[in-house]
C-alpha cells in the first residue's frame, strides 16, 4: 500500500464519520458477532521479566504489557494509524516535528489523570535511554514541549519518518510520571505491578505460575473491555501446552506457543484454530547469517552457492511442516509496504552450487569433500536447530562438509556477536514495523558493535550499502523511502552477507471461543479490548 | 553428653567449612561459562546499541573485577544478604522463599510416597527372594527406573486430563478458586497428584531395589534363623527383627533424597508447570543469574549438610553399635 498522504489527521471528525459508516470507533476493526460481556481469558506465556515495555522490548513482555497500557496509536492491517490514547498525531513535512494530541479525560489505573507531561517524560527519560530500539529510534530526538496538558511536539534533530510506524503499545509506551520520576527506574516496583492506562489492570503476579489482570472498570472506551479478567499462565514446557490446548484449559497463545507439529496436530481438533492474521508485525524472517571475517567465507559464490544448495520448498514442507513461505530477502512479505520480490533470487539447484563452488576453488578431494563448515543455531525454541539438522544434509550433496555446533543463549551471543567465532549461524529476527527499525541493524556498517546481540554480526561493511540506509532513515518522503528499500533488498540480495531462508511469523494458536483476538497485526500482542470469550 | 557436644561442635565447624568451600566452587565455576547476565538480557531485547549492553552490566555489577565481586558478595552473606535478582526483579531471598514451599510439598510427598511403596513393596520381593513375585516387583522396578520422566509425565497428562478428565493438566492450583481452606488444599491435592506420581515412579525404584538387597542380607543373618527355630511367627519375624535391620542403608538413602530436596526435580517441574526451586534454577542457569544461583546453591547445601547430620545421629540413635565418630 503506497502511504499517500504524510499527516495522518485524526480529528474527532473522521472518528464520527467512522462511526456513521458503522464501525465502532476505536474498534474500527470488523467484529464477528455480538460480543459477550464477562468471562475470562487464559493465555500462555514463558515468564517475562518485567511487565512494562517502555523499559524492555522482551518479546514476551511485548506480549502482556499492551493489555496494561494503552498505545497512543494502533494500527490496522494496512500500518494505517487509528485513535487510541491519542486523537491526533501529526508529522511535519520535513519530519522533523511530531505533535501528538491526547484524548481528553484519560486516566491512570490508581485514577491519576494521564498528561502531556507524561508523553514528554516517557519519551525523554524511557524511549530514549532504556528501551533498546527506543535509543536508536529516539536518537536526535531532542526536546519536547507541552503547551498544554493534551498536546506534545517531539523536536528531532533529524528527519525522523520511521518514527510513525513505531507509535504502538509495545513500542512507545508512555507511563506514568508520577510513579517513575525521581526513581531507579529499572528497579522502580511498579515494573512488576504495573499502574498502566490499558483496558485491564494488574491484579498480582505469582512469580512461575501466573499473572491475574482484572477488567479497568474506568477505560475510556465505552462498553470495553468485554472480559472480566485475563489469567496468563506462564507455562514453559511446549508439549504441556499442547496438552493444554487439548484438554481446552486454554483459551489462547502468541508467538509460535507450541511446536509446529504440534500445532498441525492441534489445528485438526474441531474447537482450535491457528489463525491466518494478527502476525504480520513481528514478522519473522529466518536467516542464514555468514561470518565474512572468513577468509573462505568471502567469495560471494560460496554463498551462492550455499543457497543454491538448500532446498527451501522442501524446509517449508517438512521442518516449518508449511507455516511460512521461502524468503527473498531480510525484508519479510507480511511487510508490505516495503517488501519487493523483485530482486535476484537463488533457486534450489545444486549443479549450479557445485559448478559455483569449483569456481570460487574449492574441488572436492579425494572423499568428494570441499569445504568444511560450522553452523550455530540460535537455541532459541527447536525450529533452528531441525532447520540446521536439514541443512547438513542438504550441504553435504554439494561437497561442503556442515558441523552443527550446539550451545546454551549466553554461549551463543557471546560466539556470534562479543567473539565472532563461528562460520554460520541460523536464526530469526522480527523485521518490525520498519526497516529501520527492524532490518537495518544487520547491514548497517556503524552497527558492527561487539557485544550487542542482534546487531550486525556478519561484519558487512559496503559504504553503496550504508548509504542507502542512511538515506533511507533520514528520507521524510514515504515514496522515496520504498524506493530506497526496493535498492536495498537488491543490493542484500547481490551481497548476500546474509542467506534468506524463510518468512516464518510467529504463528498463534486459538480456541475458536474466544473472539477478536487478533484484529491487528499485532495479533496476540494488542491490547484484547475487545476480545470476548463466546458460549 | 559431652560426647554428643563434642561430636556436634566438630560436625557443625565441618559443616560451615564445608559451605564456605561449596560457595567458592560454585562462584569461580560459575563464572567459567562463556555469556552473562547482560548478553542474555540484551538478547532478550532483540539488541540495542554499543553503549546498551555495557550499562547493563554496570546496573548489575558485572563489571567489576571478579574478586572485588567475590568480596562483596561474601560481605553481604554475612548478614545474610543474598542479593538483588535481576531476572526476576525481586531479592534472592524472596524469589527462593517463594518457590520454597512448592518445592517441599512435591518432593516430600514424592519421596514419602517412594519410601513407605519401595519399603513395602522391597520387603516383599526380599522374603519372596528368586520367585514369581520377586521377579515381577524388580521387573516394575526396573521400568520404573528406566522410564524417562518427561515421557511418563506426558503419558500420565493424556491419559487422566484429556481422556479421563479427572486432573488438571498442570499449575498448582485453580487461579481464583473461592473457597474455604479445606476446598483450597483439596484444590492444591488434586494437581498434586500427577507430578507427585510421575516423580515417586522414578525414586521408588531405588527404595525398592535397596530394601531387597538388605532383606536378603538380613534375612541370612544367624539371628533371623534363631527366631524361626524358636516358633515366632513369620510376620512378627518381618515387623521386629527384619524390617528395622534392613532399614538402615535404606535411611542412608532416604537422608540422600531429602538432602537433594532443595535442588527439585526440573523435568517434573517443567511438564506439569510446578512452580519449584528445580525449574527456577535451571533458569538461573540459562539466563546467567549467577546472584539468584549462588543463592539456591546454598539453601541446597545448607540443606543438604543438615540432613547428613541428622542421618548421622539418627544412626547412632538406631544402631548404637555404630557410635558416634
Amino acid at each position: 500500500m503506497n502511504i499517500s498522504r504524510r499527516n495522518f489527521v485524526l480529528t474527532t471528525g473522521a472518528i464520527t464519520v467512522l462511526s456513521a459508516l458503522g464501525l465502532q470507533s476505536p474498534a474500527v476493526f470488523a467484529q464477528s458477532s455480538v460480543p459477550v460481556k464477562g468471562g475470562t481469558i487464559r493465555i500462555f506465556l514463558s515468564d517475562p521479566t518485567v511487565l512494562v515495555s517502555a523499559i524492555s522490548s522482551a518479546g514476551q513482555t511485548a506480549l502482556i504489557s499492551p493489555k496494561l497500557f494503552d498505545g497512543l496509536v494502533e494500527y490496522d492491517n494496512d500500518m494505517v494509524p487509528h485513535p487510541r490514547m491519542a486523537t491526533s498525531v501529526k508529522l511535519s513535512d520535513d519530519a522533523r516535528t511530531l505533535t501528538i494530541v491526547l484524548r481528553e479525560g484519560l486516566k491512570w489505573h490508581d485514577g491519576q489523570p494521564i498528561t502531556s507531561a507524561d508523553v514528554a517524560f516517557s519519551a525523554l527519560e524511557v524511549w530514549k535511554k532504556f528501551h533498546s530500539r527506543g535509543r536508536s529510534t529516539y536518537a536526535s530526538l531532542e526536546s519536547v514541549d507541552t503547551p498544554d496538558e493534551l498536546t506534545s511536539v517531539f523536536h528531532f534533530s533529524k528527519p525522523s519518518a520511521f518514527v510513525m510506524n513505531a507509535l504502538f503499545a509495545s513500542e512507545a509506551q508512555v507511563i506514568p510520571k508520577h510513579i517513575y520520576q525521581g526513581s531507579d527506574i529499572l528497579k522502580n516496583p511498579a515494573n512488576t505491578a504495573p499502574i498502566g492506562s490499558g483496558p485491564f489492570r494488574f491484579v498480582e503476579w505469582k512469580q512461575g505460575e501466573y499473572i491475574l489482570l482484572e477488567k479497568n472498570p474506568h477505560y475510556w472506551a465505552k462498553d470495553e473491555p468485554y472480559a472480566d479478567q485475563i489469567v496468563v499462565l506462564l507455562v514453559q514446557d511446549s508439549s504441556a501446552r499442547a496438552l493444554a490446548f487439548e484438554a481446552q484449559e486454554v483459551d489462547a497463545a502468541g508467538g509460535m506457543p507450541v511446536s509446529m507439529a504440534d500445532a498441525r496436530r492441534l489445528a485438526r481438533l474441531p474447537y482450535i484454530e491457528i489463525p491466518t492474521t494478527g502476525n504480520e508485525a513481528y514478522g519473522n524472517n529466518h536467516f542464514v547469517e555468514v561470518n565474512l571475517r572468513r577468509p573462505y567465507l568471502q567469495d560471494v559464490r560460496v554463498r551462492q552457492a550455499l543457497l543454491h544448495a538448500i532446498d527451501r520448498d522442501f524446509m517449508l514442507k517438512n521442518v516449518y511442516f508449511g507455516f511460512g513461505t521461502a524468503a527473498t530477502g531480510p525484508i519479510p512479505v507480511t511487510m508490505k509496504t516495503f517488501y519487493s520480490p523483485e530482486v535476484p533470487t537463488y533457486g534450489y539447484d545444486p549443479q549450479k552450487a557445485m559448478a559455483l563452488l569449483d569456481e570460487a576453488g574449492f574441488k572436492p578431494d579425494a572423499k568428494g569433500k570441499r569445504l568444511s563448515l560450522t553452523i550455530d543455531p540460535l537455541p532459541l525454541g527447536d525450529i533452528y536447530s531441525a532447520a540446521a539438522a536439514y541443512m547438513k544434509q542438504a550441504l553435504a550433496a554439494v561437497g561442503v562438509d556442515l558441523t552443527i555446533r550446539s550451545a546454551d543463549i549466553a554461549t551463543y551471543y557471546r560466539r556470534i556477536y562479543g567473539d565472532y567465532d563461528y562460520d554460520l549461524t541460523f536464526a530469526g529476527a522480527s523485521a518490525l514495523t520498519d526497516p529501520t527499525i527492524g532490518v537495518q541493524r544487520f547491514f548497517w556498517s556503524k552497527n558492527i558493535i561487539p557485544g550487542v546481540p542482534f546487531s550486525n554480526g556478519s561484519g558487512y561493511s559496503n559504504p553503496e550499502m550504508d548509504a542507502i540506509l542512511e538515506q533511507a532513515a533520514a528520507e521524510p518522503n514515504p515514496q522515496k523511502r520504498i524506493e530506497l528499500f526496493n535498492k536495498f533488498q537488491t543490493l542484500a540480495a547481490t551481497d548476500l552477507p546474509i542467506l534468506p531462508i524463510a518468512d516464518a511469523p510467529y504463528f498463534a494458536v486459538r480456541n475458536k471461543r474466544l473472539k477478536n483476538a487478533e484484529v491487528s497485526p499485532f495479533g496476540f500482542g494488542g491490547s484484547f479490548s475487545n476480545a470476548y470469550i463466546e458460549g | 553428653m559431652p560426647e554428643y557436644m563434642r561430636f556436634m561442635v566438630r560436625r557443625l565447624i565441618q559443616s560451615l567449612l564445608i559451605i564456605v568451600g561449596i560457595v567458592i566452587v560454585n562462584f569461580v565455576v560459575l563464572h567459567l561459562a562463556p555469556g552473562d547476565m547482560a548478553d542474555v538480557m540484551a538478547g532478550l531485547d532483540g539488541g540495542g546499541d554499543a553503549n546498551f549492553t555495557q550499562e547493563l552490566r554496570k546496573q548489575y555489577g558485572l563489571d567489576q573485577p571478579l574478586y572485588v565481586q567475590f568480596v562483596g558478595y561474601i560481605q553481604h552473606l554475612m548478614v545474610f544478604d543474598f542479593g538483588y535478582s535481576f531476572t526476576r526483579n525481586m531479592p534472592v531471598l524472596d524469589a527462593i522463599l517463594d518457590r520454597l514451599p512448592a518445592t517441599l510439598l512435591l518432593m516430600g510427598v514424592a519421596i514419602l510416597l517412594a519410601f513407605v511403596v519401595g519399603v513395602i513393596l522391597g520387603m516383599i520381593a526380599g522374603s519372596h527372594a528368586g520367585k514369581p513375585l520377586d521377579t515381577v516387583i524388580s521387573l516394575l522396578a526396573l521400568l520404573g527406573y528406566a522410564t524417562p520422566l518427561f515421557w511418563l509425565g506426558l503419558l500420565l497428562i493424556l491419559l487422566f486430563t484429556i481422556h479421563l478428565g479427572w486432573l488438571p493438566s498442570g499449575g498448582m492450583k485453580t487461579i481464583g478458586l473461592r473457597g474455604s481452606l479445606v476446598d483450597q488444599w483439596l484444590d492444591v491435592a488434586k494437581h498434586l497428584i500427577l507430578p507427585a506420581v510421575t516423580l515417586a515412579v522414578f525414586y521408588l525404584a531405588i527404595f525398592v531395589r535397596l530394601m531387597r538387597a538388605s532383606v536378603i542380607e538380613v534375612m541370612g543373618q544367624d539371628y533371623i534363623r534363631t527366631a524361626r527355630a524358636k516358633g515366632m511367627k513369620n510376620i512378627s519375624i518381618y515387623l521386629k527383627h527384619v524390617c528395622a535391620n534392613a532399614l538402615l542403608p535404606v535411611l542412608t538413602m532416604l537422608g540422600l533424597q531429602i538432602g537433594g530436596m532443595l535442588g527439585g526435580s526440573v523435568v517434573i517441574e517443567t511438564i506439569f508447570s510446578w512452580p519449584g526451586l528445580g525449574r527456577l534454577t535451571y533458569d538461573a542457569i540459562f539466563s546467567r543469574d549467577v546472584t539468584l544461583l549462588l543463592g539456591i546453591l546454598f539453601f541446597s547445601s545448607v540443606c543438604v549438610v543438615v540432613t547428613n547430620l541428622i542421618v548421622d545421629l539418627l544412626y547412632n540413635w538406631i544402631d548404637p553399635r555404630i557410635g558416634l565418630k
